[in-house]
């Protein structure tokens, strides 16, 4: 008894012990939180980042930029009060040197205070709020996905190439949502025969849906991710809509995850993106192969934007050399970062969001009857989100 | 808003309405009944859907289907009962909120390991899937048969808990649980039971709800919230109650969604008023909550009076 008492007490130091850090071991390793959704609405998107950022983690030999590397994974459950208890956690119990995971842009914006005045790094592998790309720029900030708008640009010029008179447009109503019709209607200039915002987490849309159609737009426009964004395509299919009015909508609104759950209601959809599982290069067929054969599923851009982080914080640790932990150094090698990465050429503009091209992707049914995302168009080139010119970076 | 778009959104406002009351029926008979608060509840509604999905690959037709997915549902319910919450009827409330609670992250998680962490696929069969021309629009057929296996359920409940001996001893139980034990009722078997057929209900919603809604881990917790809503407008333990808190709560939810942007607009620039209106329509229900609570604080028709 006495044995088994000391030996736990034993264990329970060394577990402590080798959790709290030291400026030595700071150093020498590289301690990485990755705060993510894994249970609850949204954990499909938060389980995708995570598993592509765990094999870039694993493709790169368990080093970024050759530093031993440390992930501290936690959920939190698409809470903002849990990601802040939970940010503050692991920067005073995990000693984290930078911070990634987060899917959520009302989140990330609850998370960015208490992570500056701590001087910790903000990677976002998804989450790119208006706010954070323009005036409140922040240099502890990083986004290695999109600004918020751009998906949503992409959709927007596609559907005015396409001639579409007019559009009935739907979002949730948080951060995002309004960054997405922001964004589509900066680059459609038709008309908007309806704006529709509803509440994060939405069931039913039965009545957007009633409303939708006595519009009678020529084209739908709709930013609703994960669950969400399978109600509202069962939906519409089920109202027998679909081949009435076609629908658009950026690349999350169409993602493998939702492909998965609405089956064929959604092939022949149009939908903007920076990323596609067909993307002709060698980094991306690599990622997809190993993504299927390691998960037993298709990636998301989800979990392509998750491989592609792991990829950009290698580079910057190499950039940065022996000095890496020094904050100014990291930094600037984060900042000078020029990458191929999965979906190809990838750098920062100067408030620390991507300057990169933008494709138009249409749900197809393959043979084997997967359905899933190919690339129809090339929309941008080196496209920058459009609240770069506000920001002051101090 | 014309005539017609109305009778649609009222039609979609029953139809949330009915769907809500599947869930809540179970809610309120183990929260009323049994005196326990069920977080786990939406995890059988989870489970219905699952179950379902699952069972229409192995025997491919969607009524057979339902039933075996509320029978292994109503086994589980049964077994939870009798293992883990059987020993917390005479506890605090607290216990059992922390005990359900933690049930939830137990079935989100071994559904996981089951079915994979993303959402997954079920639509309604063929003979479900069309629409029919109602109020001058097509309407889904499935929703007509939420509709109608929701007015089912409650005539079922109705007849079972006002005219069998079954519905006389959860009556009498719930009035006064010892004198039913002292008249030589097992109490613990009728409490397993009725824990059965309340996880059954939710497998019920969940099946029905789950090829229009999005099939996914932690598809619970949201209706959950709402279902809590039904029973407290309706009164805590009456299934007539739930009855009428969740047609009432899928009529204001709906109108509200409908029609309060465009009634602000009147008032409002159109921008601020889509986005005022969205906001005032998801906090409508929660108004309506808190006035039923104003004038009757037992709710709309409470069990006991």
């Amino acid at each position: 008894m006495r044995n088994a008492l000391s030996a736990i007490v034993a264990a329970a130091a060394v577990a402590i012990g080798s959790a709290a850090p030291t400026p030595a071991t700071a150093q020498q390793e590289l301690r990485i939180g990755l705060l993510t959704t894994l249970s609850g609405p949204g954990s499909g998107l938060g389980t995708d980042i995570r598993d592509g950022f765990r094999l870039g983690l694993e493709h790169l030999g368990g080093r970024l930029g050759g530093v031993p590397t440390v992930v501290i994974e936690a959920d939190d459950a698409r809470k903002p009060d849990v990601a802040v208890q939970k940010t503050d956690e692991m920067i005073s119990r995990d000693g984290i040197f930078l911070m990634t995971g987060q899917v959520w842009s009302n989140l990330t914006l609850a998370m960015m205070p208490t992570l500056a005045r701590n001087r910790v790094f903000f990677i976002s592998p998804n989450a790119g709020p208006s706010a954070l790309a323009g005036k409140q720029c922040n240099p502890w900030f990083f986004n290695t996905a999109w600004q918020n708008d751009n998906n949503h640009e992409a959709t927007g010029a596609f559907v005015q190439k396409q001639g579409y008179k007019s559009v009935y447009l739907l979002a949730p109503n948080y951060p995002a949502g309004h960054d997405a019709i922001a964004g589509f209607k900066r680059y459609y200039e038709g008309e908007i025969k309806g704006e529709v915002y509803t509440p994060l987490g939405q069931l039913d849309y039965a009545a957007e849906i009633a409303n939708l159609r006595a519009a009678a737009p020529e084209a739908v426009f709709f930013f609703y991710p994960g669950g969400m964004g399978i109600s509202f395509i069962k939906q519409y299919a089920q109202a027998g809509l679909i081949e009435e009015i076609p629908l658009f909508g950026p690349a999350f609104s169409f993602s493998q995850d939702i492909l998965r759950a609405v089956g064929e209601a959604a092939v022949g959809a149009y939908n903007g993106a920076q990323w596609s599982p067909d993307l002709d290069n060698e980094l991306n067929k690599k990622f997809v192969a190993a993504f299927r054969e390691t998960y037993g599923r298709l990636p998301s851009l989800y979990a392509a934007q998750g491989y592609d982080t792991a990829l950009v914080i290698d580079a910057a640790v190499r950039n940065a050399g022996a000095d890496w932990s020094d904050k100014a150094t990291f930094r600037k090698a984060l900042e000078s970062v020029v990458l191929e990465t999965t979906r190809g050429a990838f750098r920062f503009n100067v408030n620390h969001f991507p300057i990169q091209d933008f494709y138009v992707r249409r749900v197809v049914k393959l043979d084997d009857g997967t359905i899933t995302n190919r690339v129809v168009e090339k929309i941008f080139e080196d496209h920058a989100d459009a609240y770069v010119g506000e920001c002051r970076m101090r | 808003m014309d005539l017609l778009l109305l009778l649609q959104q009222t039609l979609n406002g029953l139809q949330l309405g009915v769907m809500l009351f599947l869930m809540a029926a179970g809610l309120t008979l183990i929260f009323g009944i049994m005196d326990l608060i069920n977080l786990a509840h939406g995890s059988f509604y989870m489970l219905g859907a699952y179950l379902t999905a699952w069972t229409m690959g192995l025997v491919d037709a969607f009524l057979p289907a339902i039933a075996l997915a509320l029978l292994i549902t109503a086994a589980v319910g049964f077994l939870v009962e009798v293992t883990a919450l059987r020993r917390l009827y005479g506890r605090d409330h607290l216990y059992q909120v922390l005990a359900t609670f933690g049930l939830i992250l137990f079935f989100n998680e071994g559904l996981k390991l089951l079915f994979g962490p993303q959402p997954i696929f079920l639509q309604p069969p063929a003979w479900l899937s069309g629409q029919v021309p109602l109020f001058g629009a097509p309407y889904p057929v499935i929703r007509l048969a939420i509709i109608a296996v929701g007015l089912a359920s409650a005539l079922l409940l109705w007849w079972l808990i006002g005219h069998t001996r079954l519905g006389m001893l959860i009556r009498a139980g719930a009035d006064d649980r010892e004198m039913v034990q002292a008249l030589g009722v097992d109490i613990a078997r009728l409490f397993g039971l009725i824990f059965a057929l309340g996880a059954a209900l939710a497998a019920l919603a969940g099946a029905m709800a789950g090829p229009v809604l999005a099939v996914r881990i932690g598809m619970g917790e949201d209706i959950l919230i709402l279902a809590f809503v039904v029973i407290v407008i309706g009164g805590i333990g009456s299934i007539r109650g739930a009855f009428l808190g969740a047609l009432l709560v899928g009529l204001v939810d709906t109108y509200g969604r409908a029609m309060l942007p465009d009634l602000l607009a009147m008032f409002l620039e159109r921008t601020v008023a889509d986005a005022a209106g969205a906001s005032i329509a998801s906090m409508a229900i929660y108004i309506l909550m808190a006035l039923v609570l104003a004038f009757r604080p037992r709710g709309l028709l409470p069990a006991r009076s």
